[in-house]
């Protein structure tokens, strides 16, 4: 995942490559000018200030910030042990938690309801014995968005883990320093920008989440229907008002991917 | 009994379909509301079998979605929504050729998990915060007469969810999520033993009327005519009200 630092000569593309990357620019730029090119610019700021709008940012952006610090929490130590730990079953297990990235997002929202819904074993222990209710509600949300992030940043830390140099780990070892600190103060410390790649990544595929948010949790303003839902449903009703969400949406995802990518994360 | 239905029904198909210049061929494609999703298959399925050589693709989805696609410029024929608001829309941006014909109503009724585990007698219960409620979202005829007949009946309901078709809530009560919600008294007919009806009266209830049109400048516009008037012919009326519908006034 990471880059090496270029040299000079591999710096040159060769010119047979420029068409096709230009065709590239244009096939993944054109859609965003049809969206600009649709957008009811007269009254976006009325369109912008409906209440749902409102409610759907924050809601999008603090599900997608919950998403995103779950699969830190359970994702580097996943990677850990999947890059270092050779334990029977590890190329097994390494598919299974890939697989949400290929599968149908509708397809895991299926999956959240009959595991975690109210029918479910666990929902209904949880509802019985906790008063639980995962689907429909908001934390709901945050499980189905980490569901199909967290396979991001496992990915990108794992890598990560598996490419570096490991000489000075060992050198830590033998001067002395426990799995621990060599954990803390230097194999964290080198993987850093991948881990921070990771979280934007998953920050970035929790905050386009739709299909199983919509399967697992349905749509309520202001405790499930998050910016994509939003939009889905305005589509049906206002194109125009859904074009202006769209646009929050890529100014959002823009601003955070640019600002991250320039300073902190040369490894996405 | 209902190969018996489909043998009828292919026999008028075929009627319907050797008009005056032998039949029709090459495919039609039909959009319609999801509340139509089992009977226009069965109505497609006979229709295919009576016009050799025709395929009937069908695409479902909230009618208000429907309207928004073909408005941009999404390949229909034929267009069937479950409120005649819907296709006024559709007349308004010249989408349609000729004037829509209504084929069915509907009546709303609640569906509730089969055993209905939530207790539900009535319109009432969806005011109750400790149930599962969804509902249509508003933009989707079946949202907008549900929220009618709240108001009709005076209750604030407390609403868990607005799903984006009357199929997908029916899903949802059939897996048990949803402890009721709001659907076509047809939903819950088609739904089979996973859901039971709880009735709602006439009074606090809505009526849904079902249009049908040709899509202006449609691919196989003769086609379209054919299966619109096979939607209206005696069987295809007769298959609608199998399936709970009841005949436009």
């Amino acid at each position: 995942m990471r880059r090496r630092d270029q040299a000079p000569a591999a710096g040159r593309v060769p010119l047979a490559l420029l068409p096709a990357a230009l065709v590239a620019i244009a096939f993944l730029v054109l859609p965003l000018l049809g969206l600009l090119q649709r957008a009811p610019w007269s009254d976006l700021d009325e369109v912008l200030r409906a209440p749902a709008v409102g409610d759907a940012l924050r809601l999008s952006l603090v599900t997608s910030t919950l998403s995103t610090l779950l699969c830190l929490a359970l994702g580097v130590p996943l990677a850990w042990l999947l890059a270092r730990s050779p334990f029977p079953g590890r190329a097994l297990v390494r598919a299974l938690v890939t697989l949400p990235m290929v599968l149908p997002p509708v397809v895991g929202g299926a999956a959240l309801l009959y595991s975690l819904g109210r029918r479910s074993p666990v929902g209904s222990w949880l509802e019985d014995a906790l008063d639980v209710r995962l689907a429909f509600s908001t934390p709901g949300v945050v499980l189905a968005q980490s569901f199909v992030a967290l396979p991001f940043l496992v990915i990108t830390v794992q890598g990560a883990l598996e490419a570096g140099d490991r000489g000075l780990e060992e050198a830590a070892t033998t001067l002395g320093a426990g799995r621990w600190t060599v954990l803390r103060r230097v194999t964290l410390p080198r993987i850093a920008p991948s881990v921070l790649a990771g979280a934007v990544l998953a920050w970035a595929r929790a905050l386009g989440e739709f299909g199983a948010t919509i399967t697992f949790n349905g749509s309520l303003q202001g405790r499930t229907q998050t910016m994509p839902l939003a939009v889905y449903q305005a589509l049906n009703r206002d194109p125009g008002a859904a074009v202006a969400l769209s646009l929050v949406l890529v100014a959002v995802s823009l601003v955070v991917l640019v600002a991250l990518r320039g300073r902190w994360t040369s490894a996405l | 009994m209902r190969r018996l239905g489909l043998v009828l029904l292919v026999a008028a198909a075929t009627l319907v379909g050797c008009g005056d210049d032998g039949g029709t061929e090459g495919t039609i494609t039909v959009f319609a509301a999801a509340s139509l999703t089992d009977v226009f298959e069965e109505l497609a399925d006979a229709f295919e079998e009576a016009n050799p050589g025709t395929t009937v693709e069908l695409s479902f989805g909230p009618s208000s979605g429907l309207v928004t696609q073909i408005t941009e410029g999404a390949p229909a024929d034929v267009i069937a929504t479950a409120a005649t608001s819907n296709m006024e829309d559709l007349a308004e941006a010249d989408a349609l050729e000729g004037e829509p014909v209504d084929f069915a109503t509907n009546r709303l009724e609640l569906a509730v998990p089969a055993g209905n585990p939530g207790g539900v007698d009535g319109l009432d219960d969806l005011a109750d915060e400790e149930l599962v409620v969804g509902l249509c979202n508003e933009e989707v005829p079946c949202g907008r007469f549900a929220r009618e007949a709240l108001d009709a009946a005076g209750v604030e309901a407390s609403i868990d969810t607005d799903e984006e078709d009357v199929r997908a809530l029916l899903t949802k009560v059939e897996a048990g999520e949803v402890d009721v919600g709001v659907v076509y008294r047809t939903d819950v007919q088609a739904a089979g033993d996973a859901v039971e009806g709880v009735v709602i009266p006439d009074d606090e209830n809505v009526v849904a009327t079902y249009p049908i049109a040709t899509v202006e400048g449609a691919a196989n516009g003769e086609g379209a005519e054919a299966f619109i008037a096979f939607v209206l012919s005696a069987a295809g009326q007769a298959a609608l009200a199998q399936a709970g519908f009841e005949p436009a006034p």
